[in-house]
């Protein structure tokens, strides 16, 4: 974006004082008073922010330092990182982070691949194009209660749409749900069925800020449509795929609502067998079924660490790719 | 979307300012008259028998309001919450068996006393002694005053059996299964039958037989201090014995109690037999719906008496208007009240002068083929006796009924029993 204007804040934000003011606090206290609506306009945000996400996230590392159960709040004990070291060596946590990391990519790779592929399609001059665009949306505009109740009827073992056509074809009825690979599969359908569309559309934008002569040198050049799709449109939307992949790594770990309804009757142990508990829902679990609000908070910091480190590995990838291709 | 800047700053405002106002929330009574306030979960059914309209009407003082969420997993989470903060509870609040120890345990103080009322002998001598057991704490504090109980039986279908040639006469099923050990019998006639209707089980989840029969013990989950003691207690052991054999022989359809497949199953005859709590009764006819009429009925629970739910209403000490909330839970308690919850939304009574009055003991029900349902669970209400409970009794029960699922599927039963001792170490342990 570029700014032509002379309006004298910006000016003021953005260059450097021209000569060395006499007194430093009283152009600091005008400034701050110049731009007093500015702030207004962002304090509720920082508000909200600071009450709801700020304070809860201190209390959280606070809490996780703790053995406390909701029953008993006042008789919190501290037990330093004794939650942490716990964890570590529970094969529940090791368990949900398995069926984390498998249900992540089994969903996120497929999710984006057929993200990319649609926004390909799409970026074609199509007839109703307007209404495909708004159709892929749709599923992201689903509340997750939803869409998981019915992709949790669809997937029944008895009654379930699915489970009738495999029985139509000739194929025997799957047991979707208590199975570890088959829930796990179920789920991923619904994570890849709400976000795809989102992703494409995301893709797509970045598409159309592709210039249209790099294509027709590439056309020129005698390259293929695919050809074009590799060496084109692959490389000039490298900083959004990794925004992408940044975000659906983020939303993998803290997965949390499909598998706790996919049960269909509120369990929060994830299947008879955890064969669907992830992180997230094992934190509910811990909390709010086991009321160990220290295990949970613990739980809550080690995803957030989690998150860290695999985004953080992204990021670090991504310089380097970027450094060496220079 | 773009929203331009002022746009955006009013919004923002807007939201602080009506995250505010909610926050602040109060019942204001400008006309003189009181609002009672009752936080609830699942189906109590005061409302629906039409209660709260008579008592109002004897009281125009009185205004009555329920909250209700539909479980009681989801009510108690809310309620400890608030225990917790010490604010938000209502005047009245619902407490059920699962969560009635930790309450008692825990939360005594947040509850007025019913054993020192003056007139405590008057509204707690009407209830079966294990009734009042369950909301008394060590030093004699009663934290609630009784609503239903959930005497337990075996409900069946007399269409299956007849199909597979089983019996179908109450009498003459209640002596064949008479023990666990006759009914896993019966089941084996019944999966072995050659004539029984195609993808229908004996019994509906191996948790049928276990959540009925360890509490049959001296002790099912808890010692008598509310320590839970699941690998010792006898309650337990046999449940387990029979609960393990039912699902590795596959005479369960393996359904999770609540979820949607057991649900449908009721009207898909997809079992045969559940055990039925009283308050089931009304579960069943709900899906199974009028078809359902005529089919289903009732015989006494193999191996004695059982009890499955059952709640009690508690006095927050933080109410405004106590004495006046007092007044209403003694009133929806009374055994008079209690007679009339059992005839018109089959709510058995805790109460035992409600259960021995005639309307509730000579009742039958036409949907259940004529049972005596009045009979079978007033005996079984009066042979209970109590058991002590604890604080983890729904996870524990959770967690062996997870693992009965898992042998239903092919998983050894010591196996499981030891996958289940350790889902309960996450919930007991430190």
């Amino acid at each position: 974006m570029t700014i032509a204007s002379d309006d004298p804040r910006v000016a003021a934000a953005a260059a450097p004082p021209p000569a060395p003011p006499p007194g430093p606090p009283v152009r600091r206290r005008r400034r701050l008073t110049r731009n007093r609506w500015g702030y207004a306009y962002v304090a509720p945000f920082f508000v909200l922010f600071a009450c709801f996400s700020l304070y809860p996230f201190l209390y959280t590392a606070w809490i996780s330092l703790h053995e406390v159960r909701l029953s008993d709040i006042d008789g919190a004990e501290f037990v330093g990182l004794g939650n942490y070291t716990a964890l570590l060596q529970n094969e529940f946590f090791w368990n949900a982070a398995r069926n984390t990391l498998t249900i992540g990519v089994l969903s996120t790779v497929p999710q984006l691949a057929m993200a990319l592929g649609l926004a390909h399609l799409l970026n074609y001059k199509l007839r109703g194009r307007t209404f495909y665009r708004v159709a892929m949306l749709m599923p992201y505009a689903t509340s997750i209660a939803a869409a998981t109740l019915v992709f949790a009827q669809l997937f029944g073992h008895d009654y379930g749409l699915i489970n009738t056509l495999l029985e139509a074809v000739g194929f025997d009825r799957v047991d979707w749900e208590s199975g570890t690979w088959t829930s796990q599969f179920a789920i991923s359908v619904i994570v890849t069925w709400r976000w795809t569309g989102y992703n494409a559309l995301i893709y797509l934008a970045a598409m159309q800020a592709i210039p249209g002569d790099l294509y027709e040198a590439a056309t020129l050049d005698g390259a293929s449509r695919w050809q074009q799709f590799l060496h084109v449109t692959i490389p000039a939307l490298k900083p959004t795929i990794l925004f992408t992949i940044v975000v659906s790594t983020i939303g993998a770990v803290q997965l949390f609502g499909e598998p706790l309804l996919f049960s269909g009757n509120g369990m929060t142990s994830g299947g008879v067998s955890n064969q669907y508990q992830t992180l997230g829902l094992l934190m509910y679990d811990q909390g709010w079924t086991n009321f160990h609000l220290g295990q949970a908070a613990a739980t809550a910091w080690a995803m957030f660490l989690i998150i860290l480190v695999v985004v953080g590995g992204y990021a670090l990838l991504a310089r380097r790719r970027a450094r060496a291709e220079r | 979307m773009t929203v331009p800047p002022r746009r955006r700053a009013a919004l923002g405002a807007a939201l602080v300012a009506t995250l505010m106002a909610a926050g602040c929330g109060g019942s204001g009574s400008d006309d003189g008259t009181i609002t009672l306030d009752l936080g609830l979960f699942g189906t109590f059914g005061f409302e629906e028998a039409g209660l709260y309209d008579e008592y109002m009407e004897m009281h125009p003082e009185i205004r009555i309001q329920e909250e209700s969420v539909e479980r009681s997993a989801d009510y108690y989470r809310a309620l400890q919450t608030r225990l917790a903060a010490g604010s938000g509870l209502a005047d009245i609040q619902g407490i059920e068996i699962g969560f009635v120890a930790d309450v008692v345990a825990n939360h005594a103080d947040a509850f007025v006393d019913f054993a020192a009322r003056d007139n405590a002998d008057e509204i707690l001598g009407h209830y079966y002694d294990w009734k009042v057991e369950g909301s008394t704490t060590a030093d004699g504090r009663v934290v609630g005053l009784g609503t239903d109980a959930g005497p337990e039986a075996m409900c069946f279908r007399r269409d299956l059996f007849e199909q597979a040639g089983l019996p179908t006469d109450r009498a003459e099923l209640a002596q064949l299964w008479s023990t666990w050990e006759g009914y896993l019998e019966l089941g084996r006639q019944y999966e072995a039958s050659p004539t029984k209707p195609e993808g229908s089980a004996f019994l509906d989840s191996p948790a049928s037989v276990f959540s009925a029969a360890v509490y049959q013990g001296q002790t099912a989950y808890d010692d008598e201090d509310g320590n839970p003691i699941p690998e010792s207690s006898d309650g337990v052991a046999t449940a387990w014995q029979h609960a393990s054999a039912a699902a590795g022989e596959g005479m369960t359809a393996n359904l999770i109690q609540f979820g949607d497949e057991w649900n449908s199953a009721f009207a898909n005859g997809a079992f045969a037999t559940i055990s039925c709590p009283a308050w089931m009764l009304g579960y069943i006819t709900g899906q199974a719906g009028d078809e359902g009429e005529g089919r289903w009925d009732v015989a006494p629970l193999p191996g004695g008496a059982g009890n499955w739910g059952g709640s009690w209403l508690g006095v927050t000490e933080s109410s405004e208007h106590k004495e006046e909330a007092i007044a209403l839970v003694e009133w929806l308690t009374a055994p008079e009240q209690q007679v009339r919850m059992f005839t018109e939304e089959q709510h058995f009574p805790s109460s035992q002068q409600a259960a021995e009055d005639p309307e509730v003991a000579t009742a039958t029900s036409e949907y259940f083929s004529g049972a005596p349902v009045g009979q079978i669970f007033g005996s079984s209400a009066a042979a209970l006796r109590f058991t002590p409970i604890g604080p983890y009794d729904t996870q524990i029960q959770e967690a062996f009924t997870n693992a009965l699922s898992t042998v239903a599927e092919g998983t050894g039963p010591d196996d499981a029993f030891q996958a289940a001792l350790d889902e309960i170490e996450q919930v007991v342990g430190g």
